[in-house]
């Protein structure tokens, strides 16, 4: 950034009167390009520019007269579109002492790009192009109360923002916006990390600051996939941003809330993995038969009787149906049946089908259905997200046969299922063309052995044999 | 002591440093003692007793009272190749030397465009703890460690004593060794070894996995004492010792923060500007992300140090203190 000076026009000049600006700020100037008209004690004259670049802020009023060699205006490198922000960089010559602001014509195109939405627990930082009219003082007022100056309409003279417009919309803002969370650093990125709203955490520590151990004591689920800004969609956005708008900002952080989670997974647990084949003639059959009779809206999808033979297989064998914490297996309290769900642009949820054990097929039907809407539309409930026990992931409409999840930590197993397939099968010594499907099951050593893991997917087998009692 | 035995031999702090300072006398006939008291007197704290009849007074010299005098001929003859050992009774009077440490034994290599190097020892006392009160009592090691040019060193334990020495005349830059008063009477068990102190990095005296506790010096047995009283609670404490004052081992206590995510700073200076408050800052710029409390400092009270016993002990920090002080930042 250099400074553009008020130029000596002649030996006997030692001062002139800057009639009018020719520029803007943010315009592009080059060399030679007249960039203001000066008055001296002689004539009126064209001042070209010394150097090519962006005119960023001009710092003298048109009327002003000052002594040759004051700064009248800053240039700064040609390429750089976003102007530096924040006040005067340091070792630069002093600005005048009282930098008289130029009223621009408020037609301005707005060069922003949109904000990008941030967790609400981020302070919202004043950014401010440098072409915004509004003194220090303003400025930085506006900085320390948090106040965008882009948002507030300016009642001052040539719609120039004053201090009361900031003063006004940090009273209004202190009304609408909860006061930033106490929480030591590490709890904040512990929070990042495995997708916790930290809004939703009590604090146990000093002043009741939010430590490392409320943020991991409240991720107990699937929620660790969850990215902030679907885990709590009842957030007011802040004031003035757009409503949330899929940003590459947001896939980012939901990958990383995901890379975070199974990366921690797949050091943590000692997975272990088995898989079978389970013949699905019985199930499709009687699938088949309650369509034919059902109404549009009530018929099945074979998801449905897979779903729910997982959920009544995890209440035979609750061994797999719960939590690793703390170095021991905690039972869940119900069957919580985490879906695995994909989202368009990459992410992943995991909400729980609460008490999917108990549901009738027509229920677990309406309640899938639902869960995947909102899922997919970020309207998750806090419960779903942080509470399934176990979790299903069901690739069959991907075309897959066969799927080896990652378990979700804290929980203990993670069942898969691929597509139903018409396979040549030996039934009753007989070669047969059957539909199968191949169940697997990725559970936590620690918390079982293979024993226990073969028990449940036999029940899950069994239980696809006799679907008319799921 | 016999070099490779294998016994291990009962000693004290004091007799460490001496053994350290005899052995470098009799291993390079360029080194030699200097200092007020060291010879006929045998040191102030009884260092360097007997040394001058063993190495005469050519090697063991008694100075005049002037410490900007004999730290500046020390100087001298380290620029002009020997390897002088000057030792400054106090810190506190160690000021008046401060023009020739910090303008000339700390900045010469520089100003001479790397022609001059001065290889100095200086040794000198610091800390409080003995009733010698406000003249005798003050912990500046800090001060020292503030300046570019040299090293400071803070041996705490029988091994430092005994071995940070030789390393130091090694160095061809100007080390500082700084010995607390109160550690010259800890006695203990001291493993016949020749091996050299590793002077960059710091040690860990003790492992822990809930909070660091960072000290050096005078303040490690205090550390360790509370570290005790920790572990009785169920909180386990790590005990960084610095040990080398200049330049930090910023990684050590980065590595011991990212362990624990919680660090004390127990240091006997005056809080203000101290070596607790540079430690605290290049936590916050290194670590910050793994902090789950806010650093806690335990230094001394910010008076000129009393001489009544009562108020010494409560102007110094203590083994109370410190274990406040990880409660406040693990509860």
């Amino acid at each position: 950034m250099s400074e553009f000076t008020m130029p000596s026009l002649g030996a006997d000049m030692d001062e002139g009167t800057l009639l009018e600006w020719l520029v803007r700020p943010g315009d592009l100037v080059h060399k030679g390009d007249p960039v203001a008209v000066v008055e001296t004690a002689k004539s009126t004259i064209e001042v070209e520019c010394f150097e090519t670049g962006t005119m960023r802020k001009l710092l003298i009023e048109p009327g002003a007269t000052v002594p040759v060699g004051t700064p009248l205006a800053l240039i700064g490198p040609a390429e750089e579109r976003r102007p530096a922000r924040h006040a005067p960089k340091k070792g630069k010559p002093a600005e005048p002492a009282e930098p008289a602001e130029i009223p621009k014509p408020p037609e301005r195109p707005s060069p922003q790009p949109q904000p990008v939405a941030v967790p609400v627990s981020a302070p919202s930082a004043a950014r401010l192009p440098d072409h915004m009219e509004a003194g220090p003082l303003v400025r930085h007022l506006a900085e320390q109360s948090g106040v965008d100056l882009e948002t507030l309409h300016g009642t001052g003279p040539g719609g120039r923002v004053t201090r009361t417009d900031v003063e006004h919309a940090a009273a209004a803002r202190a009304t609408t916006e909860p006061p930033r969370l106490r929480a030591t650093p590490l709890a904040r990125r512990l929070a990042a990390e495995l997708g916790v709203d930290l809004a939703t955490v009590k604090g146990t520590g000093s002043r009741s600051a939010i430590r490392a151990s409320d943020v991991r004591r409240a991720a107990p689920g699937p929620s660790a996939l969850t990215p902030p800004a679907a885990a709590a969609p009842v957030r007011p956005s802040p004031a003035g941003a757009p409503a949330t708008h899929p940003s590459e900002g947001r896939a980012a952080a939901m990958r990383q809330a995901i890379a975070g989670l199974m990366s921690r997974a797949n050091r943590d647990i000692p997975h272990y993995y088995l898989c079978t084949t389970v013949d699905m003639a019985a199930a499709t059959d009687w699938l088949h038969e309650h369509n034919r009779r059902s109404p549009v809206g009530e018929r099945l999808l074979p998801a449905a009787l897979l779903l729910k033979a997982a959920a009544l297989a995890a209440r035979k064998v609750p061994e797999l149906n719960g939590f690793w914490t703390d170095d021991h297996f905690t039972q869940g309290e119900g069957v919580h049946l985490g879906m695995a769900v994909s989202l368009r642009g990459g992410g992943l949820v995991a909400p729980a089908l609460h008490d999917a054990d108990t549901l009738a097929l027509p229920q677990l039907m309406a309640a899938l259905k639902d869960l995947v809407t909102r899922a997919r539309t970020g309207r998750l409930r806090g419960s779903e997200v942080s509470d399934a026990t176990i979790t299903v992931t069901n690739l069959g409409d991907q075309g897959v046969e066969t799927v080896f999840g990652v378990i979700h930590p804290p929980q203990v197993a993670l069942v898969g299922f691929g597509r139903v397939v018409d396979r040549p099968c030996a039934v009753d010594g007989l070669l047969g063309v059957r539909p199968v499907v191949t169940a697997t099951l990725s559970a936590d050593h620690r918390a079982t052995n293979g024993a226990v893991g073969a028990r449940y997917l036999t029940e899950v087998a069994r239980l696809l044999q006799n679907p008319e009692q799921l | 002591m016999g070099v490779g035995g294998t016994h291990e031999a009962k000693t004290t702090y004091r007799e460490a440093m001496r053994e350290a300072l005899r052995q470098a006398l009799r291993s390079d006939d360029r080194v030699f003692l200097m200092g007020e008291d060291v010879g006929r007197y045998g040191g102030c704290f009884g260092v360097s007793l007997g040394l001058l009849e063993e190495f005469g007074p050519e090697r063991v010299r008694d100075t005049p009272l002037s410490e900007s005098a004999f730290v500046g001929a020390g100087i001298g003859a380290a620029l002009s190749g020997m390897r002088p050992i000057v030792e400054i009774m106090t810190v506190n009077f160690s000021l008046l030397a401060l023009d020739q440490i910090l303008n000339n034994a700390a900045t010469l290599l520089h100003m001479s465009g790397g022609q001059l190097p001065v290889p100095l020892v200086i040794r000198m006392t610091t800390g409080a703890g003995r009733q010698l009160a406000a003249q005798h009592s003050h912990s500046l090691e800090g001060w020292y460690a503030h300046i570019p040019g040299i090293r400071v060193l803070a041996p705490a334990t029988l091994e430092d004593a005994r071995h940070m020495l030789a390393p130091a005349l090694a160095d061809p830059d100007p080390v500082l060794i700084f010995e607390h008063g109160s550690l010259y009477n800890v006695s203990g068990e001291l493993l016949p070894s020749t091996a050299p102190v590793d002077l960059d990095h710091a040690a860990i005296r003790r492992p822990g996995t809930d909070i660091s506790l960072i000290t050096y010096g005078g303040s490690l047995p205090k550390a360790l004492a509370a570290a005790d009283e920790l572990a009785a609670e169920g909180i386990s404490a790590e005990v960084i010792d610095l040990r080398t004052l200049r330049p930090l081992d910023d990684a050590a206590i980065t590595v011991s923060v990212a362990r624990t995510h919680r660090a004390v700073v127990v240091d006997e200076a005056w809080r203000t500007g101290s070596l607790a408050a540079e430690v605290s800052a290049r936590i916050a710029e290194e670590s910050f992300y793994d902090l789950d409390a806010p650093v806690e400092r335990v230094c001394s009270a910010e008076v000129p140090m009393p001489y009544a016993r009562r108020l010494e002990e409560a102007a110094l920090p203590q083994v109370a203190d410190i274990v406040a002080a990880a409660h406040r930042a693990v509860d």
